[in-house]
């Protein structure tokens, strides 16, 4: 091969290059968000894990059942009367949005248009 | 390699009819399994002795078409605007307008060709295109008629939208879901009243939006790109309320809003007592919303 004394270390540097957010990153998975939850309620309408994984799906059904079906049916939680709602429910006890919405969805690159048109609570 | 082109034309032939025969065959001996055969029978006797499971969809789509009868199940949400009422008391039709665009927070453009509303006065002419307008008395010369989306039994909208963004809800509210919104404005072109106005810019960007914290904080606002009307107050009316515009008439009687289908509502009894009529009739759309005039 000619120029092989060249060729050769570019291609490592090249490699080394593009493989440089794999080893620079690697064993750090970055910090683990911890959204702030709310103080004076310990239930929440649906168990925490299910609505980790799930709450957006929840929502879309919320949205789905007040508008078309009309089922505005109250839920009680804790002694407290809620209804189906995003800002007028959910935000009622997680009163931040920076400090519980944004926590997660930062940190796992999501945006979603949901404050676009819906009132974020006033911080 | 040495076929004959005779030959070869023969077993094309035969293969040929063969594939062309071959469903007919089928289709005789399985009665009915054929989409085309099961819509025939149908078409000739609607009472279908042929495959019921089958035919179901041909008629569906049929009565969905056709629709000239108005279902009288259900809720129907409707309204009475007595304007002479509000001829005499002009500011209370201000009052209605800002109460609306204040409580569903509705941007103000005062741009003409961006304006966004919900409930607006117009003159008659423009609100009843189908009326005689020659030698009106001073006071119809002079005043406006409060219009709104007249949350149309038959609504034009609805059947334009490609994405069933805007459709008729259980209590005959024609309502929209923003979420599902393409900014296509079918609807826009298809609402024979212009009720329909479009976000060409950030609604948040307008001078009485701009403060988020001093706007209705229990309703959103929308976005950029979307259609937007008024909602008949699905929201309150689902929880037992008034809508807003009738909340603010609501010590004259100017406004009556109830349920169109039951016949005991107060609605139905102002129906019974005065003589009112509709915007553009003729179209067919079946508004909710009647003046008396």
């Amino acid at each position: 091969m000619y120029d092989s004394g060249k060729i050769i270390p570019g291609l490592i540097i090249f490699v080394l290059f593009v493989t440089f957010p794999i080893w620079y990153n690697h064993g750090v998975a970055g910090d683990v968000p911890k959204p702030e939850l709310p103080k004076d309620y310990k239930q929440c309408v649906v168990p925490t894990t299910e609505m980790r994984v799930s709450h957006m799906i929840l929502l879309d059904e919320w949205r789905d059942e007040v508008l078309r079906t009309g089922d505005r049916a109250y839920f009680k939680l804790e002694g407290k009367m809620y209804q189906k709602s995003l800002q007028n429910a959910c935000m009622e006890c997680h009163k931040s949005k920076k400090k519980f919405c944004d926590t997660c969805h930062d940190y796992s690159s999501v945006s979603p248009y949901c404050w676009d048109c819906h009132l974020a609570p006033v911080e | 390699m040495d076929k004959k082109r005779r030959e070869f034309l023969k077993i094309a032939g035969i293969s040929t009819l063969a594939g062309l025969g071959a469903p007919a065959v089928v289709d005789r001996l399985v009665v009915g399994s054929s989409p085309l055969v099961a819509n025939a029978t149908t078409e000739a006797d609607s009472g279908g002795h042929g495959n019921a499971a089958d035919s179901h969809a041909a008629p569906a789509a049929h009565g969905e078409e056709h629709g000239a009868e108005i279902i009288k199940t259900g809720k129907r949400y409707g309204m009475v605007i007595d304007v002479k009422k509000f001829y005499d008391n002009p500011a209370m039709a201000e009052a209605c307008v800002k109460a609306c665009h204040a409580v569903h927070n509705v941007p103000d453009f005062p741009d003409q060709k961006e304006e966004i509303k919900w409930i607006w006065q117009t003159g008659y002419n423009n609100a009843f295109t189908e009326h005689s307008h020659y030698y009106k008395d001073e006071s119809t010369e002079k005043n406006n008629v409060l219009v709104l989306c007249n949350h149309c039994d038959k609504p034009p909208c609805v059947r334009a939208c490609p994405t069933k963004a805007t459709f008729k809800n259980a209590d005959g509210i024609v309502a929209m879901d923003y979420h599902r919104c393409i900014g296509c404005r079918f609807c826009m072109a298809a609402c024979p009243y212009g009720s329909r106005s479009f976000n060409w810019r950030d609604p948040r960007a307008a001078s009485n939006l701009q403060d988020l914290s001093k706007i209705n904080r229990l309703f959103p606002t929308r976005m950029r790109g979307v259609v937007e009307k008024c909602n008949f107050c699905a929201d309150l009316v689902g929880r037992g309320e008034q809508p807003e515009c009738a909340k603010v008439a609501a010590s004259s009687r100017a406004i009556v809003f109830g349920d169109l289908n039951d016949p005991n509502s107060e609605i139905r009894k102002v129906l019974k007592e005065n003589y009112t009529i509709q915007r553009k009739p003729s179209l067919g759309t079946s508004p909710s919303v009647f003046y008396i005039v």
